[in-house]
């Protein structure tokens, strides 16, 4: 079948098979191979995106269901060259160590925090819990996001 | 810029940021699936649904015929070509692919390649097995006995499940202290069988090119060099033949260490169909069938006079290797460095006894940052001082105060023979029991338990032996454990560090650019790390066992410190003095009394590679190399303690606080040393509470998926409140001992001394890990409850 899928802002459109799953399409077939697979069931979060405005697994979505939507990975957060605050963050705070989980874990923080841009430690960490880190013991993690949270304020005032 | 402070404020080589993250934050890092090739092809393993059969026939006609499938490998056809089995890390042998039997689920019996991954697996729906079942041994107790089958009847000579029996210590000395002593103490506990499960599965890319018989292999491992002599070895192809490229690795922790037989899969694969071959294991694959760790079933007994001296200790251990023994380690030491167990206390004697077994599971035992099986050494030695301290009625913080090796002890040489090289174990302890506020914890306890809380403070202390070598007496199927650095300057004073080590994580690029640079006088962006790629790097053992600081950091050092000798001589020619008139202050050789007069590396480099007239014998240029031997393991230490919450109503325990103070001798990028903590204190939470690899009685897995093995997340994990002290390592060169383990070594005992503390009201002794609710519920059910649970 063939659908068309708006990646971090530029249409791309592909003939696959209906099986095929979102993270495969993602990475086999637009070769964006930021968004990593890491479980299969769901648990990890290695493999979270944007569809449309939410963050999702896309290891459990079939590329099909993206047809006429937009998705954003790791590669859509830099804009004309400048990284996104989370991105700084995760650098700044050695929030990353492997840099497996990375990917996922700043898309669902640059989620957090356009929806909620002064969060508490106690609402990152919820953010991010449905995804695995194993470097990091998430404390470096938390500090990143909350590092970027504060940027922020600090940019738009 | 700096990171999270440490405790006390010292920065150590200095907190940079990591070169690493550039590329990962923008999602470029390249992982072993993110590596393709023109025309690759892709390979999925059949596994064995039994945990014991035989396998009487194999059809794969109807997956040869499957339109995507390029070619299906057999271990018969295996065995035509002498590569049916091969050999694992412990000198024991395994199947590539199966051809007389499985003997673990998930065992791997066929190979498809195809072109793509969906067509793979699904030709693997279309080869036939028939299996005839035979008896299983799951339990490491039953693999004795004597009506279990014996697993491995392909070992000629073979005849029970027994793998070694290996001991340490002095049996006797041993058996006198406890004859002698006031109270002892005996404690059975398992360390459950874990798995380190990196967020990143293993796997690999093969390129045989047919015209020049080189042979590149992409892999995810922890140890390319070995990994391209035993290709070698396996395959018959000659080693300067085969490249191993280790790319991004997506976390390690040991799992990444062993050849697994997907790797030497994708080389038949791609031999087979002259193509470039892909495999990627799923994350069922990884739990089930690649290496696990512990599964060590101890009996531990303390000998200790009535005021709280501890005199001996000894312990009898039944060790699950699996159906293969694939273990990690030094072939001299079975069971690892086990013997270490008698820990941070100053022992008058002390004996243990491992016997390791062939069991119907998945093959391994050493894996996940364990030091070599430090970790169930300190687990043992830290619960039996905990029952000891209740025994006796002593507060755990005092009795392990009182026993600590002292200062001046050192170098001190324990009763099983190993050499601690340095420590100040009190000043460490101290420091966590004032940061944790002991006394005012020990108070609230008391409190809440009045108003029928259960808090739990756990204490725990450890010593470990890490960066093997020497090589005399460590090394990995033959390889001593010794590993190089090449590190070239060019004419600018940029260099190029190149590092037999290889990094998951754990920020190589970034620390080693720091120590050459710190001997050198450069910045560290001035010096690139060169790993992961043996046509590019000097032969060493890899990373594991927290080796490569204490190891290949070393190695880096002193190539460094020949660099700058050999800058010496060029500097003595262009100041025109004479090289004993030099010094090396502030980052340059200066005319001793006249400092001003001088030469950093930049100028030094420039003027070695020119045509200045050097004195004779002296070649130009200042690349060097080195290889480092270590005289000995480094020992790092540490004191942590978790204090929990555990509802009685649930058996839920919530980590509320976990202090930890780590003494890992001099540290370089203390941002990094800090974040390679937080993770070992979270595989703490982990193993303590909730990661098992179990099995039920027929031997299927019962922890295929992250469904059911569970991980911590960041809601589980607290906020780790870290402290240092540095006492360097005397014989390293720069006093740093290794970091990565340490954390996953220390902290399971100090979560479960934590619970079973809270839990003492109900009477509670001991309970094993995982303490999950349901192990938690059941512990307190099987004491009297109070009064006011049991009519709720």
């Amino acid at each position: 079948m063939r659908i068309a899928v708006d990646v971090n802002g530029v249409e791309r459109s592909a003939d696959i098979e209906p099986r095929l799953l979102l993270i495969h399409f993602i990475r086999d077939e637009l070769g964006l191979t930021g968004s990593h697979w890491g479980c299969d069931t769901s648990n990890c979060g290695a493999c979270v995106l944007w569809l449309d405005d939410t963050p999702v697994k896309s290891c459990t979505i079939l590329a099909a269901m993206a047809d006429g939507h937009r998705v954003r990975t790791v590669e859509g957060l830099e804009r004309d060259g400048v990284l996104d605050p989370v991105q700084q963050g995760f650098a700044h705070c050695h929030g990353l160590q492997c840099g497996f989980c990375t990917p996922g874990m700043l898309m669902t923080a640059r989620w957090l925090l356009d929806h909620c841009p002064d969060p508490t430690p106690t609402q990152v960490r919820e953010a991010i819990s449905g995804q695995v880190c194993r470097c990091t013991g998430y404390e470096n993690i938390v500090r990143s996001v909350l590092w970027a949270a504060r940027q922020e304020r600090e940019n738009r005032a | 810029m700096t990171g999270p402070a440490d405790h006390n404020g010292r920065d150590g080589y200095g907190a940079v940021a990591r070169k690493e993250d550039a590329r990962f934050i923008r999602g470029l890092g390249t992982f072993i699936d993110d590596v393709t090739m023109p025309g690759m092809l892709h390979g999925a393993i059949l596994r064995s649904p039994l945990p014991h059969a035989v396998i009487t026939a194999i059809d794969t006609s109807a997956a040869e015929a499957h339109p995507g499938v390029a070619a299906v490998i057999t271990g018969a056809m295996l065995a035509e070509r002498g590569l049916a089995w091969m050999p694992t890390l412990s000198g024991d042998v395994q199947p590539v692919l199966a051809t007389d039997k499985v003997r673990f689920q998930g065992q791997e019996v066929a190979f498809v390649v195809a072109r793509d991954r969906y067509a793979a697996r699904d030709a693997l729906e279309l080869i036939t097995v028939d299996y005839e079942p035979l008896p299983v041994v799951v339990e490491a107790g039953q693999a004795l006995a004597g009506s279990a089958p014996v697993i491995r009847d392909d070992r000629p000579g073979q005849a029970d499940n027994k793998i070694f029996d290996w001991s340490a210590g002095d049996a006797e000395a041993t058996e006198r202290v406890f004859a002698a002593a006031d109270v002892v103490v005996t404690g059975d506990m398992l360390y459950p069988r874990c798995h380190p499960a990196p967020l990143e599965t293993c796997g690999a890319v093969a390129d045989l090119d047919r015209v020049s018989g080189r042979l590149t292999i992409w892999a995810t491992t922890q140890a390319p060099h070995p990994h391209r002599t035993f290709y070698s070895l396996i395959t018959g192809l000659p080693e300067h033949k085969i490249r191993v490229i280790s790319p991004d690795i997506g976390g390690g922790f040991g799992n990444k260490v062993p050849i697994y037989p997907g790797y030497v899969c994708a080389i038949v694969g791609s031999m087979l169909t002259g193509r470039p071959v892909k495999w990627v294991e799923d994350r069922s694959e990884n739990l089930m069938a690649t290496s696990f760790a512990r599964d060590y079933h101890m009996h531990g007994e303390i000998a200790a006079t009535r005021d709280g001296t501890i005199l001996g200790l000894r312990a009898r251990v039944l060790a699950d290797h699996g159906a293969f023994n694939g273990a990690a380690q030094p072939t001299k030491f079975p069971a690892g460095f086990f013997h270490i167990f008698t820990g941070s206390y100053d022992l008058r004697a002390a004996h243990c006894e491992v016997t390791g077994v062939y069991t119907n599971k998945a093959p391994g035992g050493v894996a996940y940052s364990c030091s070599f099986r430090v970790t169930e050494a300190v687990y043992l030695v830290e619960r039996m001082v905990d029952l000891l301290a209740a025994e006796l009625g002593a507060d755990p913080a005092e009795l392990r105060m009182r026993n600590l090796l002292r200062p001046e002890q050192f170098p001190y040489t324990c009763p099983t023979g190993w050499e601690y090289d340095s420590g100040d174990y009190p000043r460490a302890l101290r420091m966590a029991l004032d940061i944790a506020g002991y006394p005012e914890l020990r108070r609230e306890q008391a409190e809440r338990r009045a108003h029928g809380e259960y808090m739990g403070i756990g204490i725990s202390f450890f010593t470990e032996g890490v960066g093997a070598g020497p090589r005399k007496h460590m090394d990995i199927l033959g390889l001593g454990m010794a590993d190089g650095a090449d590190l070239r300057v060019y004419p600018t004073g940029a260099a190029v560090l190149a590092i037999s080590c290889q990094t998951q994580g754990q920020g190589h690029e970034t620390t080693f650019a720091q120590i050459v640079a710190a001997e050198l006088g450069l910045s560290p962006d001035d010096v690139e790390v060169v790993h992961g790629d043996t046509d590019r790097t000097p032969f060493g053992l890899g990373t594991y066992g927290s080796r490569s600081t204490a190891v290949s950091g070393a190695a880096a050092a002193i190539a460094a410190r020949r660099v700058r000798e050999r800058a010496k001589i060029v500097a003595a020619a262009m100041l025109e003095a004479a090289p004993e008139d030099l010094e090396w202050s502030d980052g340059a050789w200066r005319v001793r009394g006249d400092p001003e007069q001088c030469r950093d590396i930049r100028q030094i480099a420039m003027a070695a590679h020119s045509g200045l007239e050097l004195p004779a014998g002296v070649e130009g240029h200042l690349d060097a190399g080195s290889v480092y031997n270590p005289p000995n393991l480094t020992f790092p230490f540490g004191a942590y303690i978790c204090v929990t919450d555990v509802d009685p109503g649930t058996g839920v325990v919530t980590v509320r606080r976990f202090i930890a103070v780590d003494d890992c001798g001099v540290r370089i990028n203390p941002m990094i040393v800090a974040g390679q903590i937080h993770r070992g204190l979270a595989d703490g939470i982990g193993m303590a509470l909730m990661q098992a690899i179990s099995f039920d009685s027929d031997g299927n897995c019962l922890a295929g998926s992250f469904m059911d093995y569970l991980l911590p997340t960041a809601v589980e994990c607290p906020s780790w409140e870290l402290g240092s002290t540095v006492t360097p390592s005397p014989h390293h060169p720069i006093g740093a001992k290794g970091i990565g383990e340490s954390a996953t070594v220390g902290s399971p005992a100090a979560v479960v001394n934590s619970v079973i503390d809270a839990l003492a009201p109900f009477g509670v002794r001991h309970a094993d890990m995982p303490l999950t609710p349901a192990a938690v519920w059941r512990a307190i059910q099987g004491r009297p409850l109070r009064p006011d649970l049991a009519t709720s």
